[in-house]
């Protein structure tokens, strides 16, 4: 078996409201292996954000450990890059090339010219190398998503982090930007961790899904699709794979409507 | 730039038609000076090293007054963004400051400080630090939380997220309050330097003004008032052009 990446073990997460304290993820236990690609799904309300921020380190979780390559995570850090659901994540005040060299400086301490050879690469590997001179508010929302996918992509993290990235993109850049997340992925055997609550999405990305329930979120079910990428969206075990994860989520929702 | 025209032509227009009138009514300079006099006025000041004298003190007390507020605006936003008390602090002491013109502490400033420099640089500083800590906390607050987490991704925390995270951020807010602190600041010094004139201090522009008045030299009156024009709208050009360079290049909307 491949080293495991991230280990996550009793994770449990809550919040506080006017009413008391409520429990938003409960006994998450999860292994990330190197070089595979897990996406956690789940119906909105699941947590499943709120767990890729806990492992970010920008949210404190109430209970459960957390292990990257061997070493509990504390705090936010360059080993875990996230690339934010926000198209303005960027830093509008830095070109395109200026975002990259940020990120290599201020994380890494990379400058000069090793740092203009792995800015040049990563622009080329996103398709971006004709833009590199462009502040943010020139670039379309699909552009800016891939400016802060080569942002995470340069600092070779331990583990990517994705919050449901392309949501607020059409639908034209959506399946464009997946299929691309797969070949870079292909190119770079970066570990991925994504999140999405769209079913589609999940299934052309993840080698692993894991589906969550809602309130509090749990692992309900990790499938392990036999082909992954697009084809499989075509494949009658795609079909199979569909409606046994749409099955899946909506015996959430009827729970959900029972429990309310 | 077809604006700029406009406002060009119609300068001209009221300059000729002030001149037009003096020369044909035959008003005394004492009263108003043609345009052609305060030119020439203009010469023999700008021959005789005074005007630049006077522009220079002037403009060496409204910056010196700016510097020492931006630098308690920045200690106080410090503050408050660190902490709810000091939040209370800044909010607290900008509504009581607020409403207060600088230029009535110049009494208190006199008593204190004694007749001088430091009077006009407490007045100045005093003028500029309530706008600008509003602004730059305001400015402070308002940065997106995906930036702040941006940054703390990349493993910046603490002076450095403010650095480079928080302040280039705050910009807009930072530019808005550095304009409106400009403008305070100098309706403050010419100002404090009408009442510093009376004392007969090495003044600036303001100082000159009162002084002419008392010459009865008017003509030397609508030359301070025409430089103390000019500076202000050199000033705005500034602020322009620093804007262009950074925030609207950057696509970052001014408050």
């Amino acid at each position: 078996m491949r080293p495991v990446k991230l280990q996550i073990r009793d994770l449990t997460a809550t919040y506080r409201t006017g009413q008391g304290t409520v429990t938003a993820l409960e006994g998450i236990d999860l292994d990330v292996y190197e070089g595979e690609k897990v996406v956690i799904l789940g119906p909105s309300g699941c947590g499943k954000s709120t767990l890729l921020k806990i492992i970010a380190g920008f949210e404190p979780a109430a209970r459960g450990s957390l292990r990257l390559d061997g070493r509990p995570v504390v705090r936010p850090g360059p080993d875990r890059a996230f690339v934010f659901q926000e198209f303005d994540q960027l830093f509008p005040w830095q070109t395109v090339a200026g975002n990259l060299a940020f990120a290599l400086r201020v994380a890494l301490g990379i400058t000069g010219a090793a740092a203009e050879r792995q800015i040049a690469e990563i622009l080329e590997l996103v398709g971006l190398s004709r833009w590199a001179g462009l502040y943010p508010h020139q670039l379309s929302g699909g552009m800016k998503m891939r400016v802060a996918i080569a942002r995470a992509l340069i600092l070779r993290p331990s583990v990517l982090l994705m919050d449901e990235p392309f949501a607020a993109l059409d639908a034209q850049s959506r399946s464009a930007l997946q299929a691309e997340v797969n070949r870079m992925q292909a190119e770079t055997r970066q570990t991925l961790l994504f999140v999405t609550h769209s079913i589609e999405e999940a299934m052309v990305i993840g080698d692993r899904i894991v589906v969550l329930s809602a309130g509090p979120g749990r692992v309900k079910q990790i499938l392990e699709p036999s082909v992954t990428g697009l084809t499989l969206l075509e494949r009658p075990e795609g079909a199979e794979l569909r409606r046994l994860i749409r099955q899946l989520l909506e015996q959430e929702k009827a729970a959900g409507e029972m429990a309310s | 730039m077809r604006g700029g025209l406009n406002k060009l032509v119609v300068v001209l227009v009221l300059v000729t038609l002030w001149e037009g009138y003096v020369r044909v009514a035959g008003v005394s300079p004492l009263l108003v000076p043609a345009p052609s006099r305060v030119l020439m006025g203009f010469g023999e000041y700008i021959r005789s090293g005074s005007l630049l004298r006077y522009t220079v003190q002037t403009l060496k007390m409204v910056l010196g007054g700016m510097a020492i507020g931006t630098l308690v605006a920045f200690a106080l936003t410090a503050l408050a963004t660190a902490s709810r008390w000091g939040r209370d602090l800044l909010l607290t002491l900008t509504s009581i400051m607020n409403p207060l013109p600088a230029i009535a502490l110049l009494p208190v400033a006199l008593l204190w400080l004694g007749i001088g420099p430091r009077s006009l640089l407490f007045v100045i500083a005093n003028s500029v630090v309530w706008a600008l800590a509003l602004n730059m906390h305001t400015g402070f607050e308002t940065v997106p939380v995906t930036w702040k987490r941006a940054g703390q991704n990349l493993g910046l925390e603490g002076w450095g997220l403010i650095r480079h995270v928080y302040l280039p951020a705050a910009l807009p807010y930072i530019l808005t309050g550095l304009k409106i602190a400009w403008s305070f600041g100098w309706r403050t010094v010419i100002a404090a330097e009408l009442v510093f004139g009376a004392s007969g201090q090495a003044g600036g522009l303001g100082w000159m003004i009162n002084v002419e008045r008392y010459n009865l030299n008017t003509t030397g009156v609508f030359c301070g008032l025409v430089t103390i024009i000019v500076l202000g709208l050199l000033a705005e050009a500034l602020f322009d052009a620093l804007e262009e360079r950074t925030i609207r290049r950057w696509g970052m909307s001014a408050a």
